[in-house]
């Protein structure tokens, strides 16, 4: 930890999550991986700013937030801003409750899913899955993306939404029991009907 | 004994962050007799597993793009 050398292995190290993030952000492979690399390129060469591993991979968002930024003032594409990286507030806060009732037990509650890692096979599975997801408030389904697609550790996400921990851990409870009761609703107790994306 | 509102939430916490001992614990009784919870466990993990996965779908549907 005494050691806040920056080297291209540190760097290269965190290429994966930083090319999720912007695969997430600009739906193009390509671009994602030239985002990435300019990132690294640029944090490389300003290492000198970085102070302390700690931060390392906020400080490598930031530049990458950048980086994404002006790929879309370049292309005029900026209709289709995308779901996630979005951070404005969401309504509906008590809405954790709808789950249980005032005893505590589940209202309705999770049902046995059948065969699930069947499901993770098929084409239809992600279609509903994305639903589901793209379904979920915005601000938490940006800190939902950020720890279980990106990949951050759970203070860098706090970090990076401005969350504090008590926010956390009830944004992601929250997030999962909606996308379980979305998947059970559209996947699990709907394979052999017609998929309904109403 | 926990509620399933609270033990539900010490299952998502539990993905997260390493639960105290007394935590795991009444996590585990609870689930033993409790099938939704056990379901939402199960299905807590499955989530995990399915959003790691998204990101590589993602990345093949794109690249098989026209």
């Amino acid at each position: 930890m005494t050691d806040t050398l920056l080297t291209e292995q540190t760097l290269a190290a965190q290429r994966p999550v930083l090319f999720r993030y912007a695969l997430l952000q600009l739906r193009d492979s390509e671009l994602a991986d030239d985002a990435v690399q300019e990132t690294l390129l640029a944090a490389w060469q300003s290492a000198a700013g970085f102070e302390g591993k700690a931060g390392l991979r906020t400080w490598l968002i930031g530049i990458l937030k950048h980086k994404i930024a002006d790929h879309w003032r370049r292309s005029a594409r900026e209709a289709v801003a995308p779901i996630f990286g979005r951070t404005d507030e969401d309504d509906g806060e008590a809405e954790v409750d709808d789950y249980f009732m005032s005893s505590g037990h589940w209202n309705g509650g999770p049902k046995v899913w059948a065969d699930p890692e069947a499901a993770l096979k098929q084409q239809e599975f992600w279609t509903i899955y994305e639903v589901c997801q793209n379904n979920l408030p915005p601000k938490m389904a940006n800190v939902f993306m950020l720890r279980e697609l990106v990949g951050l550790d759970a203070d860098e996400v706090c970090r990076e939404a401005g969350l504090s921990d008590a926010n956390y851990w009830v944004t992601m409870h929250r997030a999962r029991l909606r996308l379980r009761e979305c998947l059970e609703i559209r996947w699990f107790n709907n394979t052999k009907q017609e998929k309904n994306h109403a | 004994m926990r509620s399933c509102r609270a033990i539900s939430a010490l299952v998502s916490q539990g993905l997260d962050k390493e639960l105290s001992l007394r935590e795991r614990f009444s996590v585990w009784l609870h689930v033993m007799m409790c099938t939704r919870c056990r379901n939402f466990q199960t299905q807590s993990r499955f989530i995990r597993k399915a959003a790691r996965r998204y990101t590589d779908e993602l990345q093949s549907r794109l690249s098989n793009k026209p």
